[in-house]
């Protein structure tokens, strides 16, 4: 989890991660930020994110990103 | 059979009678009579395409489906033997077969719309790169059929099977109702493009009548008549005359187009779309919101996040985010990072990406070069914002302007103007005469023309200019009501003689002032023609 923080900080330094659970519905996070999340996170966690888990619910929160990670990572 | 036809006027009248007199279990069945019918009358050789992308689509989206249980069963029989390589081996086979079902729809109904809208493109671009290497030989252009709204039902019928393919909506097993959703009237011609998962149930349902919901749809259609008749059509004219003759009507006259052209769209597409919206209603059935109040955004970022809402998340689902984080371009990624540091290397992709989804949102919106500059000049406009983001927070900072109205109303301003330029591209369809007007506005020496009666002379008279600076008025109050919730709402809430004052005032200037009389031919919306 301290590395998918560290990684969202690099975004948006000024955003409190830990507690945001809006991230997408209150457009912190815009479909820029989301792309270059993804990549980040692909060769951090060694992981595929695809187009298709792109949705509000994955990335609304820093806890939800990390479930969507680690059901990544069970997967493979 | 436009929106704004006699014609249509009847075929709604009685489409709306029939609706809540039959059985409810039949409505959908009448809406895909109707939608069929409507698409008849614009044009009985539109049929086949409609129909070729409707079984196609349907078809694909049934074998994917099929595919996914299959695989589900499978693995559930054969769980305690198989190891977990066996069993993601297996994943990948089957998840092959489900791309290849995908890529052979997209194959099938992108090609159709490549062919139908773009052979002659393709042709006339070919006879010019002949032309430059001295070859007298030319190809000829071809006829060939553009059917109604293929762009947008094919748009819509893609969304479906890739969302089918993701497992975020089932698949329609009713090839009558999934022709229902393709072919759905109202918004076959401009959209919406509309997602299967917000459209089918509300489409399919039984719709009970609701005098308050029949009305509430009726004012909605009665507020898109009033953009599109009175303020839209009687625009036309002078629009038209300006960009007709780019010779004669330069500097002042071309800044005097930009600016009308802009409120013209506006008023046409928001127009339409309240029409759209306001039929769908009349008959129960929600179609989302296509527009967010677009002309106040602070930023054209923000403004394509509030104008033609559904086909820009469209753009994002379908081909940005697909194109960002597919395989190669996370390569791409990987090695811009490595190679031109962190700062650069993680925007490159991102920049490529949108490089793609800009030109293809350009070449969506016609088969011509101007569109194809238009979608590339929104990409620089926002990459060179994305890029000065920094400078702005330190100027915000520096000055503490952010938040205050008065900045607020600057920036509104700045990115309107922004629109404006923008739109030029699409008023011209030659890019040179985009850029010899917009250099003819910046050099102008004729601005007495905006006060000495010139504009008069354009095919609107001075009425006419106060007609539409009223209309413009009204639509920037109803904007401004907005904010504070739904204006139609508000109305309700009033006694029952302001209400009815309200609404038939509006109706009363429709018959007055709508743009139109004996002979009358409305013209079609502008995004038709998309």
């Amino acid at each position: 989890m301290e590395e998918l923080l560290d990684i969202l900080k690099s975004l948006h330094a000024d955003v409190d991660f830990e507690k945001e659970e809006h991230l997408i519905d209150n457009m912190i996070l815009d479909s820029f930020d989301i792309v270059t999340l993804i990549a980040e996170i692909n060769d951090v966690f060694d992981v595929t994110i695809t187009a298709g888990n792109i949705k509000p619910e994955n990335f609304n929160s820093a806890k939800a990103l990390y479930a969507l990670i680690q059901k990544l990572e069970d997967e493979d | 059979m436009f929106f704004t036809s006699y014609e249509f006027l009847g075929f709604i009248t009685v489409l709306f009678i029939l609706y809540y007199v039959i059985p409810g279990k039949y409505q959908w069945m009448l809406l895909l009579l109707a939608s069929y019918f409507f698409y008849f009358v614009a044009g009985a050789d539109y049929l086949i395409y409609i129909l070729a992308t409707t079984v196609t689509t349907w078809f694909a989206g049934c074998r994917i489906e099929q595919n996914v249980d299959r695989q589900r069963a499978w693995l559930k029989e054969h769980k305690s033997e198989l190891s977990a390589e066996e069993k993601k081996e297996y994943k990948n086979r089957q998840k092959s077969i489900r791309v290849r079902w995908v890529l052979a729809c997209l194959l099938i109904n992108i090609g159709i719309l490549a062919v139908t809208k773009y052979t002659n493109f393709f042709i006339a671009n070919v006879n010019g790169i002949l032309g430059a290497f001295g070859q007298p030989e030319k190809l000829s252009p071809v006829t060939l059929v553009l059917p109604l709204g293929i762009s947008y039902y094919t748009f819509q019928s893609i969304g479906y099977l890739i969302d089918v393919y993701r497992g975020t909506t089932e698949a329609e097993k009713n090839p009558f109702k999934f022709a229902l959703f393709v072919s759905f009237f109202p918004q076959l011609i401009q959209g919406p493009i509309s997602r299967f998962g917000d459209l089918s149930q509300s489409l399919y349902e039984r719709h009970p009548f609701k005098g308050r919901i029949v009305c509430c749809g009726l004012q909605r259609m009665l507020w898109g008549y009033f953009k599109k008749m009175v303020i839209a059509d009687r625009i036309l004219a002078a629009v038209s005359t300006i960009i007709g003759d780019p010779g004669t009507y330069h500097g002042a006259y071309a800044l005097a187009g930009m600016l009308l052209y802009t409120i013209e769209l506006y008023a046409d597409f928001t127009g339409g779309i309240d029409i759209t919206i306001g039929i769908a209603e009349v008959m129960g059935i929600t179609v989302q919101e296509n527009f967010h109040r677009p002309y106040f955004s602070k930023s054209l970022k923000e403004y394509w996040r509030r104008w033609h809402i559904s086909m820009c998340s469209w753009f994002r689902d379908y081909v940005f985010y697909p194109v960002s984080v597919c395989k190669p371009m996370q390569e791409f990624s990987r090695f811009s990072r490595k190679h031109f540091g962190e700062v650069v290397g993680r925007r490159l992709p991102v920049y490529v990406s949108s490089f793609v989804v800009w030109s293809a949102t350009g070449i969506w919106h016609g088969a011509s070069w101007n569109f194809i500059v238009w979608g590339i000049a929104n990409f620089v406009v926002l990459m060179v914002s994305e890029e000065l983001e920094p400078l702005y927070g330190r100027f915000h900072e520096r000055f503490s302007v952010d938040g205050r109205l008065s900045y607020k109303i600057f920036q509104v301003g700045r990115t309107f103007l922004l629109i404006c330029c923008l739109n030029l591209f699409d008023c011209y369809t030659k890019v040179s005469d985009t850029f010899r007007m917009f250099g003819s506005i910046l050099t102008a020496s004729n601005w007495k023309v905006l006060w000495d009666g010139s504009l008069l002379s354009l095919g609107m008279s001075g009425l006419d200019y106060g007609i539409v600076a009223a209309g413009c008025g009204l639509m920037l109050l109803v904007s401004l009501w907005q904010r504070e919730g739904s204006v139609r709402g508000m109305i309700a809430r009033q006694p029952y003689g302001m209400r009815a004052a309200v609404w038939c005032g509006l109706f009363l200037l429709i018959v007055l002032m709508g743009s139109y009389g004996i002979g009358y031919d409305a013209s079609q919306f502008i995004y038709n023609r998309f």
